[in-house]
């Protein structure tokens, strides 16, 4: 029975976040509107065009290889995976001992890795472009995020959320500045992976600054569909992560009851609702970088993700 | 020990080392003199700390001397000679940015070793404080070394001073008397480099000191 109940709670976080994804770019792109004094699509227009791309036919170029048909899959498969395994509102879930930051990391990269091939793999220019754009950002944002990493786990003694989440919300933590520099280059990191705007900016086809979009330019259809809503649950993926592990207060944990996951839940919502409004606020306010300025932007988050790594062995271990 | 007097004291001195690294990564003049003035602010909220934690007046003192001075005077003297030198608006760099930040990043690593090692048998906030005040002298060098302008030179000698009086709070029992005479030597080398200042530009209708190692015959 209990069995049964963790598998229910697991598969609940796993639809949870893939039902939520689209809804918090709407809510992303409503927001950024309104702040541009536009009225903007509906909350609900990331799932009226993931609709309307699933009804629609697949249209492949003459030269594409089967690697080009499969990969949207395999893209979508493990960023939902790894969208499932960050502990959203409760902790100590069934796959949890999977939940473990690095894991997490090599999903994501991986799903990089095959999208940058699928620019490749058609043999056009903007997918070159696109590909090869995409691989200089991660080649600057991964070692960063390792960076974030170490800290967590120097700090939580370990790399699974989990654990690291119950850490930071024990008062073991007190306070610590590695823990505020880990939070802006995690930040910082999100911000570029997610191609949002000072890095990349996701509402372009500007053949100059487009990153994510030139490499994805050849898919439609249920394809297209499928990478668009892997997007999404990555940005979900790193609101989650950002929540879970530096306001880690309102996590519900391991078999709690049914009013104490109802709140957490709801905080959850709250969380996303923050998340959204600042990603908003910073995009409206900031103007997009050039490209070859991204790497001093991306070295300012290793830096202090260095910086915060290298601070943790003056403190109180002295 | 008191793990929260810990924790504040570590917090305030790695910020006086972010800002540290702020101002290596701030080309612009006019937003690094804004910097510079961050630096002496978190400079003094750490000494102010440290006057509370130690129970020592006379570091309250140090704080003021910090605030006022390296957190008003000399940014706001800095800013009108900038804009009377017609410079603000200037963008300079010797090494990129990239290559100075590992460079930092090594500095302070250095640093921290050979501190942590010497000081094996002091109290730890005496450690974490001499380590962080080491790395802050050691950017203010690197700032000196890596840029050409001369005003972003004398921010870099400033914060050096910065650095010197983080290890001198950490370290209990410096009298105040030495405190205020580095802080006034420092203003009169201040106002010293700052007549130099007006002197090179009128000579060499620049501040950028490659100019003078053309002069001396050094260059080409």
């Amino acid at each position: 029975m209990a069995l049964i109940l963790d598998v229910a709670a697991q598969g609940a976080q796993m639809m949870l976040v893939l039902v939520l994804a689209p809804l918090l770019t709407g809510l992303v792109r409503k927001l950024k509107a309104r702040l541009q004094r536009r009225r903007g699509p509906s909350l609900l227009q990331p799932y009226r065009d993931l609709v309307r791309l699933l009804r629609k036919e697949v249209v492949l170029a003459e030269n594409a290889s089967w690697l080009f048909r499969v990969i949207p899959y395999l893209v979508f498969a493990t960023t939902w995976v790894a969208a499932a395994l960050v502990p959203t509102f409760q902790t100590g879930l069934l796959f949890s001992w999977t939940a473990d930051l690095i894991a997490i990391i090599a999903l994501l990269g991986s799903a990089r890795f095959f999208l940058a091939l699928a620019g490749l793999d058609v043999g056009t220019s903007f997918g070159g472009i696109g590909s090869s754009r995409e691989v200089m950002i991660a080649s600057l944002a991964e070692p960063a995020m390792l960076m974030v990493v170490f800290t967590l786990a120097l700090i939580a003694g370990s790399t699974q959320l989990s654990t690291v989440a119950a850490f930071m919300a024990s008062s073991e933590v007190g306070l610590r500045v590695s823990l505020g520099l880990a939070l802006f280059a995690l930040i910082m990191v999100a911000i570029a992976e997610n191609a949002r705007i000072p890095v990349d900016n996701p509402a372009t086809h500007l053949e100059l600054t487009m990153v994510h979009e030139a490499m994805v330019l050849e898919y439609s259809g249920r394809h297209l569909a499928l990478i668009d809503l892997a997007s999404e649950l990555k940005l979900l993926l790193y609101v989650s992560i950002i929540g879970c592990v530096f306001v880690p207060w309102t996590l519900a944990p391991a078999g709690a009851g049914v009013q104490i996951l109802l709140l957490a839940a709801a905080t959850y919502l709250g969380k996303l609702l923050v998340g959204g409004l600042l990603l908003a606020l910073f995009e409206t306010a900031v103007a997009k970088m050039r490209v070859f300025r991204v790497p001093e932007f991306l070295g300012a988050a290793l830096m202090l993700g260095l910086l915060a790594t290298l601070l943790l062995f003056v403190s109180r271990s002295l | 020990m008191n793990r929260l007097v810990f924790d504040v004291a570590h917090m305030l001195a790695g910020g006086l080392l972010l800002v540290s690294f702020m101002q290596l990564y701030q080309d612009r003049l006019y937003a690094l003199l804004n910097v510079f003035a961050l630096h002496a602010v978190v400079l003094a909220l750490s000494v102010a700390w440290q006057a509370y934690i130690q129970n020592a007046p006379h570091l309250y003192v140090t704080a003021a001397i910090a605030l006022l001075f390296k957190g008003i005077v000399i940014p706001v003297v800095l800013h009108r000679m900038i804009i009377r030198l017609g410079i603000h608006r200037e963008i300079e760099q010797v090494v990129g940015v990239a290559p100075t930040m590992l460079l930092g990043m090594g500095l302070v690593g250095l640093s921290m070793v050979v501190m942590l090692r010497v000081t094996a048998a002091a109290d730890p906030l005496a450690r974490e404080d001499l380590a962080f005040a080491l790395s802050v002298v050691l950017l203010g060098l690197l700032m000196m070394v890596t840029r050409r302008n001369a005003v972003s030179q004398v921010v870099g000698f400033m914060s050096i001073e910065n650095g010197l009086v983080l290890a001198a709070t950490g370290a209990k029992g410096m009298p105040l008397v030495v405190e205020i005479s580095v802080a006034f030597s420092i203003l009169i080398a201040f106002i010293v480099i700052g007549i130099f200042l007006f002197r090179i530009r009128e000579r060499f209708d620049t501040v950028d000191v490659q100019a003078l190692d053309r002069f001396r015959g050094e260059r080409r």
